[in-house]
């Protein structure tokens, strides 16, 4: 269990990092063009044979610029799911496709979903990925089906998050594909998958929170001294500090259990429960320790705040996370009481 | 096979641990080099990679070998060790033997009652006459003194400049005479810690650590080994605190309660970040790549071990209302996890403060590893003499 950065992983970041830096042009295409949107998944299905520990990388950097692009939803959840059903020529086909960069796929599912999810028949909220996404994936009956996106009644909703726009999903009256193979365990998979890296984003969110306000408590002046000075404002960073320093290495260690299947559904949920209360604090600490400036829309902070609140409730809040890890860490709740989530989804109708 | 292999089972069939005397088996440890790898050859290491230490101790275990019992010798190990071996002269450095196998204890005699988060400040002095120093003050907080043979120790040298420039670090031997060790009792019943008063102490020149008025320097060898050692240990998923509070967990079924349930599992998600965390610590300090992230190992510990005990006393609810002994006694070692929960909950208080306190890592954390500017300072320029007290 390696938890530190490897030198690929740190040449990977400078390059991901440069590309997210330049708003000159459109950032999926040129994500697509250094591969990175498709690094864990094998080469001979057209990615880039590399690992979640990779993507996890990726998905830091994507965190820290807090970039809309469709990386979690398509490259890692659908991804995910697809990769559970490779068997099916059909799965096997899309999963080229958005390898190749051509198309982007999304599960219809809330992004809220931890350990149940509504049946894709009726009408789906709060889906994200939906409005750009080529093809849907949606968990009717046990199956997962394919629908394209023309087919469907997707519609915008005003999303808290605007980075990672919503929209809920119709599909009634579409013509879908079954995919064969478990669709209830794909859909498993790439609620797993997300979280673990959701994880890693979320630690990406705290670094540029707490970056940015180390800077900034640097350069502002009060009192003829910087902010930077006064002991109340320091111990507050250095707890934020602290605290990212223990998220990291759970983020990290969910990417490496995604990669060796060792271990997975603990830290996956370590990591969820731990490393979201992290970037939101981190971003609500920056908010309040930037004063006015923060509270305005012109100052990028909201973003964060925004993206990190978003994410907290995404694939799991950590409270539900929680619950999933008392029966694999033998901790039992009340006698008689519902002694937490079990560890397979209950799907529910 | 490894070269530390080798050595170990070389060591092994010299020396079968099932017949060997426990003491001649860590003498012959040592110097076969497997005490602390990294450590120079002929000073009880093989210059090897800290990473190896934890293979070593792994076969070593599994022989059924006797340890050091490291928690009886922390001081000395985690502190001592390391500062006699970066500063120590080759006489010094023959502590080092005795040290590793626990034959002799050592305690830190670094505060004084004016003198704690701000040690540079302390006023224990050291006059020199002839060949030896002559030590008089008062120390205090000092653990093990009791069991002690050797002390570090600091002491101003020249009081007329400024405070970090007139310290100087010395190696006291506690049955010198003028060393009067009185315990110090504790919230929890006992007396870990003491006071030491040290009267016209005589220190022989040759037991000084590094130069006169570097002492500081030195002693930030010591301080920062100090926080190494507190994250550097391997430890299993669910070891310390948290195991003791989820057996307690555990056997009460009866005393659940929803609310508490998800207290424990957020404290359990936090002690396994802790735990991934200080695996992470320890692989980059393996890769040669050592981060200040032990500073951030020690600060949640305290946070941690004291949420977590706690919890177990509010938990055990009317037996929380006991205590298992309020008698005095002279601990050998001490133990964050052992007796009952009040007293681990009593004894968890002191983590933010023995070895430095939260707010003192706080200032640390944020000057040293953010860059933030240091608060106003009123006695940096200031001979120590003069400086209100
Ligand atoms: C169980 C235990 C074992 C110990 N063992 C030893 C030992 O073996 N040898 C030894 O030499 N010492 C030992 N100590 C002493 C320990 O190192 C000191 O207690 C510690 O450094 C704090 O010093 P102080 O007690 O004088 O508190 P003070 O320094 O007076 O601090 C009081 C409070 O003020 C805060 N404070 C102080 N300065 C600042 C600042 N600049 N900014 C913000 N807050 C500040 C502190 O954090 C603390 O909360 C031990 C202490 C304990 C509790």
């Amino acid at each position: 269990m390696n938890l530190l950065y490897s030198d690929v992983e740190t040449d990977l970041r400078a390059s991901v990092a440069d590309l997210l830096g330049d708003h000159s042009t459109d950032l999926w295409p040129r994500l697509v063009q250094v591969g990175a949107h498709a690094l864990h998944v094998p080469e001979e299905l057209g990615g880039q044979g590399a690992s979640y520990r990779e993507t996890a990388v990726v998905a830091e950097e994507l965190g820290r610029f807090v970039s809309p692009v469709p990386f979690l939803t398509s490259a890692v959840m659908a991804t995910a799911a697809l990769t559970h059903l490779v068997d099916d020529p059909r799965a096997r086909d899309l999963l080229q496709r958005l390898a190749s960069g051509s198309a982007t796929a999304a599960l219809v599912v809330p992004l809220s979903s931890w350990d149940s999810w509504p049946d894709g028949s009726g009408l789906v909220q709060s889906v994200a990925g939906a409005l750009t996404a080529d093809v849907l994936l949606v968990p009717i009956e046990g199956r997962l089906h394919l629908v394209p996106s023309a087919d469907a009644t997707v519609t915008p909703v005003v999303s808290f998050d605007n980075s990672r726009p919503l929209a809920d999903v119709d599909v009634s009256g579409s013509p879908t594909t079954a995919l064969s193979g478990p669709g209830d365990a794909a859909v498993r998979a790439a609620l797993v998958a997300g979280a673990g890296v959701l994880a890693s984003e979320q630690v990406g969110i705290a670094t540029w929170c707490l970056d940015t306000t180390v800077a900034h408590l640097k350069d502002r002046h009060q009192f003829g001294r910087p902010l930077g000075s006064f002991q109340a404002l320091k111990h507050r960073v250095a707890d934020l500090w602290q605290s990212l320093v223990l998220a990291r290495a759970t983020a990290r260690h969910a990417a490496t259990a995604l990669t060796t299947g060792d271990d997975t559904p603990i830290a996956v949920s370590v990591a969820q429960s731990f490393c979201s209360p992290v970037a939101v604090r981190a971003a609500e600490e920056s908010l309040q320790l930037h004063g006015g400036i923060g509270m305005t829309w012109e100052h990028p902070l909201h973003h964060y705040l925004k993206r990190a609140k978003a994410n907290e409730i995404a694939l799991g809040t950590p409270a539900r996370h929680r619950a999933t890890l008392a029966p694999l860490v033998d901790l039992p709740g009340p006698v008689g009481a519902f002694s937490g989530a079990p560890p397979s989804p209950t799907v529910v109708p | 096979m490894s070269q530390a292999r080798e050595l170990v089972a070389a060591l092994l069939a010299a020396h079968d641990p099932a017949t060997s005397e426990r003491l001649e088996f860590l003498r012959a440890r040592f110097d076969a080099g497997l005490a602390w790898v990294h450590f120079p050859v002929g000073l009880g290491g093989l210059g090897a990679a800290r990473a190896v230490q934890q293979e070593v101790d792994e076969a070593l275990a599994a022989a059924g070998a006797p340890d050091n019992n490291p928690r009886r010798i922390g001081i000395g190990l985690g502190m001592a060790a390391p500062t006699i071996l970066a500063y120590g002269s080759a006489e010094q450095h023959r502590l080092l033997r005795p040290l590793w196998t626990g034959e002799e204890v050592w305690c830190q005699l670094f505060s004084e009652p004016g003198a704690g988060s701000d040690l540079a400040a302390l006023a224990t002095r050291a006059r020199r006459d002839g060949d030896d120093w002559v030590v008089t003050g008062q120390k205090v907080w000092t653990s093990s003194a009791h069991n002690a043979r050797w002390a570090i120790l600091v002491a101003r040298t020249d009081p007329d400049v400024p405070k970090h420039a007139g310290l100087t670090y010395f190696v006291c031997d506690m049955t010198a005479p003028g060393v009067d060790v009185r315990p110090l009792r504790q919230i929890t019943g006992e007396a870990e810690f003491n006071e030491v008063f040290l009267t016209d102490v005589r220190i022989p020149d040759s037991y000084r650590l590094g130069e006169v008025g570097d002492g500081w320097r030195v002693a930030q060898t010591t301080l920062m080994n100090e926080r190494v050692a507190i994250g550097g240990r391997a430890v299993a998923r669910e070891a310390g605190m948290i195991g003791v509070v989820a057996e307690t967990w555990r056997a009460h079924p009866d005393r659940r309660t929803a609310a508490a349930h998800d207290r424990l599992l957020a404290l359990w998600v936090e002690a396994e970040a802790l735990r991934l965390a200080g695996v992470r610590l320890r692989q980059q300090l393996a890769a040669g790549s050592p981060g200040p992230e032990g500073s951030a190992m020690k600060l949640g510990f305290a946070q941690l071990s004291q949420a977590l005990s706690g919890f177990e006393v509010e938990f055990l609810a009317e037996d929380g209302l006991r205590y298992d002994d309020w008698t005095m006694r002279r601990p050998e070692l001490v133990d964050f996890t052992g007796r009952g929960a009040g007293y681990r909950y009593l004894r968890a208080k002191g983590n933010s403060i023995e070895g430095g306190t939260s707010e003192v890592l706080r200032n640390i954390i944020a000057e040293r590893v953010l860059g933030l500017p240091a608060e106003p300072r009123v006695d940096k320029d200031v001979p120590w003499k003069d400086l209100p007290r």
